[in-house]
This record gives structure tokens, sequence and C-alpha cells, in this order.
């Protein structure tokens, strides 16, 4: 019979199943971090039990670590707390962690494809909504709640319902200036932030094949802004090329071995989905977002949609949302004057993206009043932009480039927005508060938001890159 | 491990009409720095209960002496945005025992019946009926019986009837959880990892 990549993957997994009952998955790589774990830790101790498959479990410190000074004490007591939680924990149950000062540390899901830990085919969980970043690789992959962060600890398995799935193809060529962060707050704009509740989503067309493994993180990594629980994209060339001599990649006869097993990973030709959309990539205008959840998002160039064109249930939730926003419908956002810019996130904190940003700001240098702070994914991506020399670039500019963490996106540590601020985020929410308390949050791609750093106010970057006016 | 249980129950209700409810409203990051799963009630729904100086904002329902319960009742798609499980320990130590709300985010979803939090899905338009209810009458009361799966509003008489997994269904009336179940099948993981064909 016709299998999605989903169900190939998920049959491989299938460890019991039974009429009535969800089925018991297994899984094969379990990230954790600082902030959902103790309480599985706390679990397993009044169980008694150790961790089941320990070197199936990898740590890191992401969520509330400083993004300067790493190598000092953490200075707010309940951070360093926790992150001394999670190291004790970490030694105690034998599971491998890197840790604050370690070279690979860095967010959860910047340094498992990074280190080569994430395998096409595999089933990857962590206690964090972005684990679906890894679907990028033809992975199922989601995130848990503690609950199941301690099962998968105690079992290394998971009860799950077989998800439904979706297929979303993008079919045709993004246009100049508009990246893959663009082609998911589309999509999203259009479905809604729940109109993937349910799903797992394959994407795949021509656009979604063109990306880079970068830009196919930045897709997955935001399928749960949707509602879906992931998404994933069968693995090709440029997946291999990718993982090939990693730190932890499969090397020589394993690796031809392996890559026989990932080039089974597809979607069969007359597979049926419960769900299939298509979306014409040369459609998409780099995207902002105007309203407190990542589906309110529009083209740059477009105004705020009518009150009166919103559903009457929704409309005392869109006045609140435009009420906090500090903003009105009907209005376009370009020549808005904003405050912060906050590049990072496990959303768009890569070598590419740092990469981008800095091609586009060389030369040029952020408008006074902004402030600009770019935050690497990991370690490695700030040692490599070093290398690169995109720090002094970055420093010329006027932007700050600082350590690792997931920083602002959250505002767990001190990198906060203040109230009422305006924050130009390539982050993946825009949740009240998100980014600190009564902040504004702007979600927009790498580029869209380094033009608005250098420009002081929302811009369309296509008008500072020298393109033909028809180009836009 | 034995878990908190649930079947019954008959309570006035908390109605907030809001939809999109995201995790990060129900309890901020910033609180997220405890490591025990208690006390998060104190911080539920922080910022929305309470201004920047820690007064409390009278027009937030929750601040509302008129309505209290033990049921809150949400726009849809409540609970979406991050996994935190944080959100449904809040508000079970608030007291909130039943969410119904005319859809739920996954991952909510999934950890409020790990925690016996038990979330019922009701049509959109008995979701509009009991925030009808509400205004006319702030003491109304919905009955809930697990067992029957049914939801009714005691003014009108109005019912539905809900759906859950069975095998949750039978997690949250005799406290069990997924662990214990999962554990039984010990062997058959060890003989998985084994064979595995990948």
């Amino acid at each position: 019979m016709a299998k999605t990549l989903v169900d190939k993957i998920w049959d491989a997994h299938i460890v019991s199943s039974k009429d009535g009952f969800p089925d018991t998955l297994y899984i094969d790589t379990h990230f954790i971090h600082e902030v959902t774990s103790p309480q599985a830790f706390d679990g397993l101790r009044n169980r008694g039990l150790p961790v089941f498959r320990p070197r199936q479990t990898v740590a890191t410190a992401d969520h509330n670590v400083p993004t300067l000074n790493q190598h000092l004490p953490i200075q707010e007591e309940l951070s360093r707390k926790q992150v001394e939680m999670l190291v004790s924990n970490c030694q105690a149950f034998g599971i491998e962690l890197y840790g604050l000062g370690h070279p690979y540390q860095g967010i959860v899901h910047v340094i498992g494809p990074e280190l080569g830990i994430t395998l096409p085919g595999n089933t990857i969980v962590c206690g964090d909504s972005h684990t679906s970043t890894h679907g990028a690789f033809g992975t199922i992959a989601f995130g848990i709640g503690t609950s199941q962060v301690e099962q998968v600890m105690a079992t290394q398995c998971l009860l799950l319902q077989r998800p439904k799935t979706m297929k979303i193809e993008v079919r045709g060529k993004l246009k100049k200036g508009v990246g893959a962060k663009d082609l998911i707050l589309y999509i999203i704009a259009q479905i809604s932030a729940a109109g993937g509740t349910g799903y797992f989503i394959e994407y795949a067309g021509e656009a979604i094949r063109n990306l880079s493994m970068e830009g196919r993180m930045t897709v997955c990594n935001m399928s749960i802004e949707m509602g879906a629980r992931g998404g994933l994209i069968a693995p090709d060339q440029t997946t291999y090329n990718y993982l090939k001599d990693r730190q932890f990649t499969p090397k020589e006869s394993d690796w031809e071995k392996s890559k026989r097993h990932w080039k089974t990973l597809f979607s069969d030709l007359d597979a049926e989905f419960d769900k299939e959309l298509t979306f014409d990539a040369s459609k998409i205008e780099p995207m902002i977002t105007y309203g407190t959840n990542p589906g309110m998002g529009m083209g740059i160039n477009s105004e705020i949609p009518l009150e009166e064109t919103v559903e009457k249930s929704e409309k005392a939730s869109y006045q609140k949302a435009l009420q906090y926003m500090g903003l009105e419908d009907g209005n376009s956002l370009i020549g808005k004057e904003i405050d912060y810019v906050f590049i990072g996130s496990c959303t768009n904190s890569r070598i590419e993206d740092l990469r981008e940003v800095a091609q586009f700001v060389k030369g040029k240098y952020k408008a006074p009043h902004v402030i600009a702070w770019i935050v690497p994914g990991s370690k490695q991506v700030q040692k490599q932009a070093i290398e690169e020399g995109l720090d002094v670039i970055f420093e010329e500019a006027g932007f700050q480039l600082r350590e690792p963490g997931c920083s602002a996106c959250l505002g767990m540590n001190e990198d906060k927005i203040p109230a009422g601020k305006y924050c130009v985020s390539t982050s993946n929410r825009n949740f009240e508060g998100r980014q600190g308390q009564n902040s504004r949050t702007l979600l927009a791609s790498p580029l869209t938001a380094a033009a608005a750093a250098v420009t002081g106010k929302i811009t369309d970057v296509r008008t500072m890159l020298n393109l033909e006016p028809a180009m836009i | 491990m034995s878990k908190k249980t649930i079947n019954h129950l008959i309570s006035t209700v908390v109605p907030l009409p809001t939809e999109n409810v995201d995790t990060d409203q129900i309890i901020p990051a910033r609180f997220l720095k405890a490591t025990t799963r208690l006390g998060f009630g104190e911080n539920l729904f922080r910022d929305w209960r309470y201004d920047n100086a820690g007064r409390p904002k009278p027009d937030f329902i929750l601040n509302n002496p008129e309505f209290k319960g033990s049921i809150l009742v949400a726009g849809k798609n409540f609970g979406c945005g991050s996994s935190r499980e944080h959100a449904a320990w809040a508000l079970l130590d608030f007291g909130i025992e039943v969410v119904v709300s005319s859809f739920f985010a996954d991952i909510f979803k999934g950890n409020a019946l790990n925690n016996g939090l038990l979330p019922i899905q009701v049509s959109d338009a008995f979701l509009a009926s009991i925030f009808e209810e509400c205004a006319k009458d702030k003491d109304i009361k919905l009955e809930i019986s697990l067992e029957a799966q049914t939801i009714k509003i005691s003014s009108t008489g109005l019912t539905e009837t809900f759906e859950i997994n069975p095998y949750k269904k039978s997690c949250l009336i005799n406290g069990n959880d997924d662990i214990d179940y999962i554990l039984e099948q010990k062997e058959l993981i060890e003989e998985f990892e084994k064979s595995k064909l990948y």
C-alpha cells in the first residue's frame, strides 16, 4: 500500500499497537534542556527509575542563559539554579551535557542538526514545541510536555495516537529578497494559527526543494505556529551534503548504508494525505506580522486587514490584538518607526542567517535610535561567524553580536524588550509579552529585520537591494 | 504512579471568551524557573491579571469576584504555542479542573490529560450558548460526566456529548498514567531495539 513519509517513519517505530489504545512509539533521540526537565528527573527519582537509554539523550542549556559574559556565573539566581540542576541531573543520570562553556553548547534545535545528531528517518522529541525544526531532515520530530519527557527518560517510548497527515506543496520560485521565513509566515497567514492542528505536515514542491537546509529548518520550525505537531521534508542530496562529515553522522561504510536507507524516505507517488494544500511561491512578498499570533501576518506593503473583514466571533480578539500592538486596521506598516531588532532564535540564528544579514549591512550603519542584537544559535555558529569576519561587519554596522541562547525570543534571561517598544524579530512568536512584559513583536525574516535596523523603520528590503522595480 | 482522578463535576464557570489563548499568557516564560510542579497558580494569567506594578486589573475575569468556579470556558484554539506543561500545572494549582473550548492546541491537550485536567471540546454553538448564559446569569453551572462523556448547562438543560480517547478516559477515572502502561512493555521495547530495521 502506498504510504506517506510520516506513515513510513511511524510504522518503523511502533513497538506495540492495540485497538482502542494509542501506539507505543520508539524514540531514537531525546533532547533536553534546563527548563522542562527538572520535574521529569524528579519524577524518575520518585519512581526509583534510571534513564532507560541515557546515550540516546542529549542535553544543553539554552532557554535562560545570559548572552553576555557566559564565562562568569549566571547572575540571576533562579536561572543559575535551574542550569546547575541540569548539570547535577545529567551527572546523576549519565547524560551527555553540552552546557555553558562547552564548544557544542547552543539552542537545542540548532546544535542537534549541526552536530549530525539529527538524522533522516529518526523519531526525535524534546520538551520544546519547536522540536519540529528537525523535521527538515525527514524526521518525525515534535515537542512534548514534561510528563512525556519523563516517559521518554523512563522507557525511550511515547504513547501516541497516529497523527493525520497534510501535504503543503509550494510551487514555483521565490522572488528576490523573499526567503524561507517569508514563505512560512505566508503559509501561516493563509491557514491561520490553528490551521494545522492535529496534523503532521509534509512540505514539498519546487520552492521547498530549492531551500538550503537552514531554510528548510526555518520552515519546519514554525509548523507549530499553525498548530501542527510537526513538519517534515523528504531528505535529498541537499540533506546528505549538509550531514556528511558532521561530528556524529555515520562514517565510511555506515554512511553509505545509512544513505541507502535515507533514499527510501519519501511519500509514495499515490500516497493519500488527509489534507493537501498548494501555494504559489511567486505570490509571496517579504512578510511582517501586525498582531499577537503568528497567523496575523501580511505582505510588507499590505494594509492591516479591516476589522469588518474579520469573523464576528473573532472581532473581540482582533481588537484586543491591535490595541496591544498600538496599531490600527487599514494602515500600512511601511515607515513605522521601530525600537529594537532581534536576529536570533531557533528559527533564524544559523550561520546562513548571519551571513545574509552581514552581507546586507556591510558598509551600512544602524539607525541611531535602534538597538540591534544578533544572537547566534550556538557556540559553533558564533565561532564560524568570527572566523569569517562577520563580527567585524556587525560591529562596524552598530549591531551587537552576543553569545548563544534563546535570548529575546522569550525573554527568560536579561534580554527583554521594554514595555511598549516595537521589536522586529526573526523569532517565531509575537504573543503578548513574549519578548518582555508589554513588548510589541513584529515577526519578519533576517533581511527585513536588518533593513529595519538600518532605516529605523519598517522597510521593504527589496527597495535597498538594487532590484529592478519590476521585480518588486 | 497514581495521579489526580476526575469523573463527575458540577461547578460554576469562569468565562474567558478570548480566542487563541497561548501558553505564554497562561503562564509567562519568566515564571518557568521553578523546579517543582507546585505554586504556578499564583502567576496564572499573570500579565492579564496584574499590571506591571502588581495591582490586580479589575476588568480581568479572574479578578471579578462574581465569577468563581473550577471550570474555565475559553475561546477557540486554547493553549496554543509553547509546549510548557507549566500551563496545565498553573490551571490545576489555581483550582481549575476542567477547561471547555471549541478547539484545543494538541500539546496543551496532551499535557492536560497527563495531569488530570480535563479538556472538553464542544461545538462552536454550544460554546456560544455557555457564554450567552453566563452573560445572563453569573451563577449558571455546568454539569460534567466523564463516564457518560456529557456536558450540560444547568439553567437550560442543553447537553452535548464530547469525545475522549478511551484509554485516556480510563486513566483519568482510575488515576493511572502512561509510564505504568509503557513499563509493562519493557520486553517488547528491548526486542524492538534488537530488531530495528533502520
